[in-house]
């Protein structure tokens, strides 16, 4: 932070008066790095991610004039998931950049992580000169035909005079409809060279929305209909609710009409879990009530979200006894898994407020009826509890959430990579504002989320940032330990280290027979390796230890890391096999937290 | 099931691999593409036919609006159109032979647009079927096919349909010509063209 700061003081005169004069419609002669910052700091961006090479260093040379934070990353995958985990926690457009073949080919990871969950970021690499283009060159790589498939869409510049109008483009095709991450490739000659510069007249044309979105009167009043007179109606609310900052009027909807409201993973925040109507998440590893009220319901209004494989289970016996409102922004995603009655496609928030002014306040003898028999049918449900639970000497993963989610009362920002240790947040930790949980959840990212949450504790420095990761995850990313320790963030950490790759072994242990094939794993000492780096850590073995270890961390200024090695073969329960219907799953075992004769 | 779209789409570089990838990403066959240019400077007309599913076709064209360098989908489908597909035919055939080819070409209404010693080449325009038609006879007849060259299909909505490119690239502030856009959807033109029914 410290360099940040020096580099902003000694830029911001030059970079004021570019970027000023800029918007007034004057044009500036600057050199094609040059401009890069300046569009940058035109589209708001006050700090990029990256690393620096060859290829990019004209850019490099010039940051130094503009009032932009750099977060050196110690590999480019970190600078593509703090671009993303910044995109998340803030709502605004998260930049990285890249040097061209190995560190343009090192974003892959990460930009096709966004891609999935649909989240705006924009990535800057550098290319070799445009004379030697398609020959080999040194560190030259076709970054735009290997991202192709997973950015929403991508540029080569090859003119300085392109670079400002790229660049904005890229920033509105990154934010509108629905968001994805965009890539920039910059060759050196283009950066070297010098254009004018027009911040204003570099404005790309308006977005043009899909010409297929379809929310006309009629589809409203039939959905409206199909609301009014359901008996046993679901909202299953997704990452789009978040995306469209659609909360309020989700919430709206649910208690107008009674309806429960089940999440997605991503969408876990965008209706509060302390609310009356929240079932909690759906799918492979939701509770009992939540998957059985969607197969048993009568109505489901899926609102931003696409159905995926882990939340239906088997396509062919999802909720049959369903009609389904399908409230989407990408009509690509319409009837794709799922045959739905109604298609409302378009913005979410837009959606929902033209569809609540049809919809009166139910009658509420009927509704509550439904409301009961859902919350009846939790009583069924081994649920653990963890609060009434004697500390038995074991530390299992579910205490460590349950505690965490007291100790920061709920408010914290986690961040989880992919695993057993992201289904305990998710059915532990209880979210109920939105952007408080990013996840990997459409690609499963192993190592996301330490550099995740260093952009989210960027974007947000006033709030509390936990990284929550298991020990195999950790370690895929564990190197920007050191871009955390350097930027000085007050980052806090929590590996949930069992010494296994334990959703695999999970699996394995279901479905491969015990066969634990690759799966054990040798971690170093990660209180040892956080003191390498300067963090301090600690080590937790025991329930008691878990608040104490939490408020240590809280209390600390700087990265802090604790260790919580729990019990090595817990599982998540209950789940759904792959293959199998959305009600058909794997409960909990009748005490799952058997004590053994030690504990006695 | 077969499936025709017509796309407008931005005339550059990349656009093709971007609309070829996106087929392979849905792991759908391409049975052709052909690509020129259209009405307007810097828009390129591609028309497309695939084997996918009777359903998919929503699907593939609200995924080809995702791309940002295409303007318009049409997906043709069994609405009123006309579809041709050019094809280049060389035949072996001596002076002794080629009667038979002239007398065949004849039927078909294709010509004859290069002669040699000892081949000759046939170029015919019309629907697939009546393309695989000649072939087939000239098989049948002996004729030694050496190279065949066919463009694909490419189609154009009967009556009154315009493209809607201009309505895709307006831009607020420029107005247009009006009745530009006339969809009328499914209705055929009165007369047939000949080739439409048979030879």
């Amino acid at each position: 932070m410290g360099t940040a700061k020096k580099n902003q003081t000694q830029s911001t005169s030059h970079a004021n008066n570019t970027s000023a004069s800029g918007r007034e419609g004057n044009a500036t002669k600057l050199t094609g790095s040059e401009i890069i910052w300046a569009t940058l700091e035109g589209e708001g961006t006050s700090v990029v991610f990256g690393y620096p090479g060859g290829a990019i260093l004209p850019a490099y040379d010039a940051l130094r004039k503009f009032p932009i934070r750099h977060v050196l990353v110690r590999h480019e995958q970190g600078a593509a998931h703090m671009a993303d985990g910044y995109a998340r926690a803030s709502g605004r457009v998260g930049v990285c950049v890249a040097t061209s073949g190995p560190g343009a080919t090192n974003l892959v990871t990460g930009i096709a992580t966004a891609m999935l969950y649909s989240v705006p970021i924009v990535c800057i690499t550098g290319q070799v000169s445009s004379k030697v283009l398609g020959t080999d060159a040194f560190q030259e790589v076709d970054i735009t035909g290997i991202t192709l498939p997973v950015t929403k869409h991508n540029y080569v510049v090859t003119r300085a005079e392109d670079v400002a109008k790229t660049i904005r483009e890229a920033f509105l095709v990154a934010k509108s409809g629905r968001p994805g991450p965009v890539l920039v490739d910059i060759t050196k000659d283009a950066q070297q060279a010098s254009a004018e510069f027009d911040f204003a007249a570099a404005a790309p044309k308006p977005h043009r929305p899909h010409p297929m979105l379809k929310t006309e009167s009629a589809s409203i009043l039939q959905a409206a209909d199909l609301i009014r007179n359901a008996k046993k109606p679901v909202i299953l609310a997704g990452h789009g609710v978040l995306q469209s900052r659609a909360g309020a009027e989700l919430r709206t909807l649910a208690e107008r009409m009674q309806i429960p409201v089940a999440s997605t993973l991503l969408g876990l925040g965008g209706f509060p879990a302390s609310h009356p109507l929240s079932l909690g998440m759906m799918g492979m590893h939701g509770e009992a009530w939540v998957n059985h009220a969607i197969q048993q319901s009568d109505l489901l209004i899926a609102c931003g979200m696409r159905f995926d494989d882990r939340v239906t289970g088997t396509l062919a016996t999802y909720a049959p006894n369903a009609k389904k409102i399908h409230i989407e922004v990408d009509p690509a995603e319409i009837n794709k898994n799922v045959k739905v009655d109604v298609a409302l496609i378009g913005d979410l928030k837009e959606a929902l407020e033209a569809l609540l002014p049809h919809l009166a306040p139910r009658n509420e003898k009927n509704e509550s009826a439904w409301v009961k028999e859902i919350e009846a049918s939790k009583g069924e449900c081994a649920v653990r509890d963890i609060r009434n639970l004697p500390d038995s000497g074991h530390l299992y993963a579910a205490h460590v959430m349950h505690d965490l989610w007291k100790a920061t009362e709920g408010k914290a920002i986690v961040v989880t990579d992919v695993g057993q240790h992201q289904m305990w947040e998710a059915q532990y930790y209880k979210h109920d504002e939105p952007r408080t949980l990013i996840t990997s959840g459409g690609l499963g990212t192993m190592g996301f989320a330490l550099p995740a949450a260093i952009g989210a504790k960027i974007a947000c420095p006033d709030k509390e940032v936990w990284v929550v990761a298991g020990d195999g995850g950790f370690q895929m990313t564990a190197a920007e330990l050191s871009t955390a320790a350097q930027e000085e963030l007050d980052l806090n950490i929590a590996v949930v280290n069992n010494g296994y790759l334990g959703m695999v072994r999970q699996w394995q242990e279901f479905f491969y027979e015990k066969n634990y094939q690759s799966t054990p794993l040798l971690s170093p000492d990660f209180v040892k390796l956080a003191e390498a780096h300067g963090i301090r850590g600690k080590a937790v073995k025991t329930r008691s230890e878990v608040l104490p270890a939490v408020a240590e961390a809280q209390k600390h200024k700087g990265p802090f890391l604790i260790d919580f090695l729990v019990e090595k073969e817990d599982s998540v329960y209950p789940m759904i096999a792959a293959g199998s219907a959305l009600h058909e799953m794997i409960r909990r075992p009748e005490n799952p937290l058997v004590e053994t004769a030690q504990d006695r | 099931m077969l499936h025709t779209f017509v796309a407008l789409v931005e005339d550059k570089p990349g656009v093709l691999t971007r609309v070829a990838s996106l087929f392979r990403r849905l792991n759908i066959n391409i049975v052709s593409l052909t690509v020129g240019h259209s009405e307007r400077v810097g828009v390129s007309r591609m028309t497309i036919v695939c084997d996918a599913s009777p359903t998919a076709g929503h699907r593939i064209a609200a995924s080809l609006y995702k791309l940002e360098n295409v303007l318009e989908v049409d997906d043709v489908g069994q609405l009123s159109h006309v579809a041709r597909e050019l094809a280049l035919i060389k035949v072996a055939a001596t002076p002794k032979t080629r009667s038979m080819v002239f007398e065949l070409v004849e039927v078909f209404r294709a010509r004859i647009v290069d002669l040699a010693p000892e081949s000759m080449m046939i170029e015919i325009t019309g629907v697939e079927s009546k393309i695989e038609g000649l072939i087939q006879v000239l098989n049948e007849n002996g004729d030694r096919i050496l190279e065949i060259s066919r463009t694909g299909r490419m189609v154009m909505r009967r009556g009154q349909h315009t493209s809607r490119v201009l309505d895709a690239m307006r831009v607020p502030g420029i107005e247009l010509p009006e009745d530009k856009i006339v969809d009328d959807g499914a209705a055929p033109s009165d007369v047939l063209m000949a080739e439409e029914t048979g030879l």
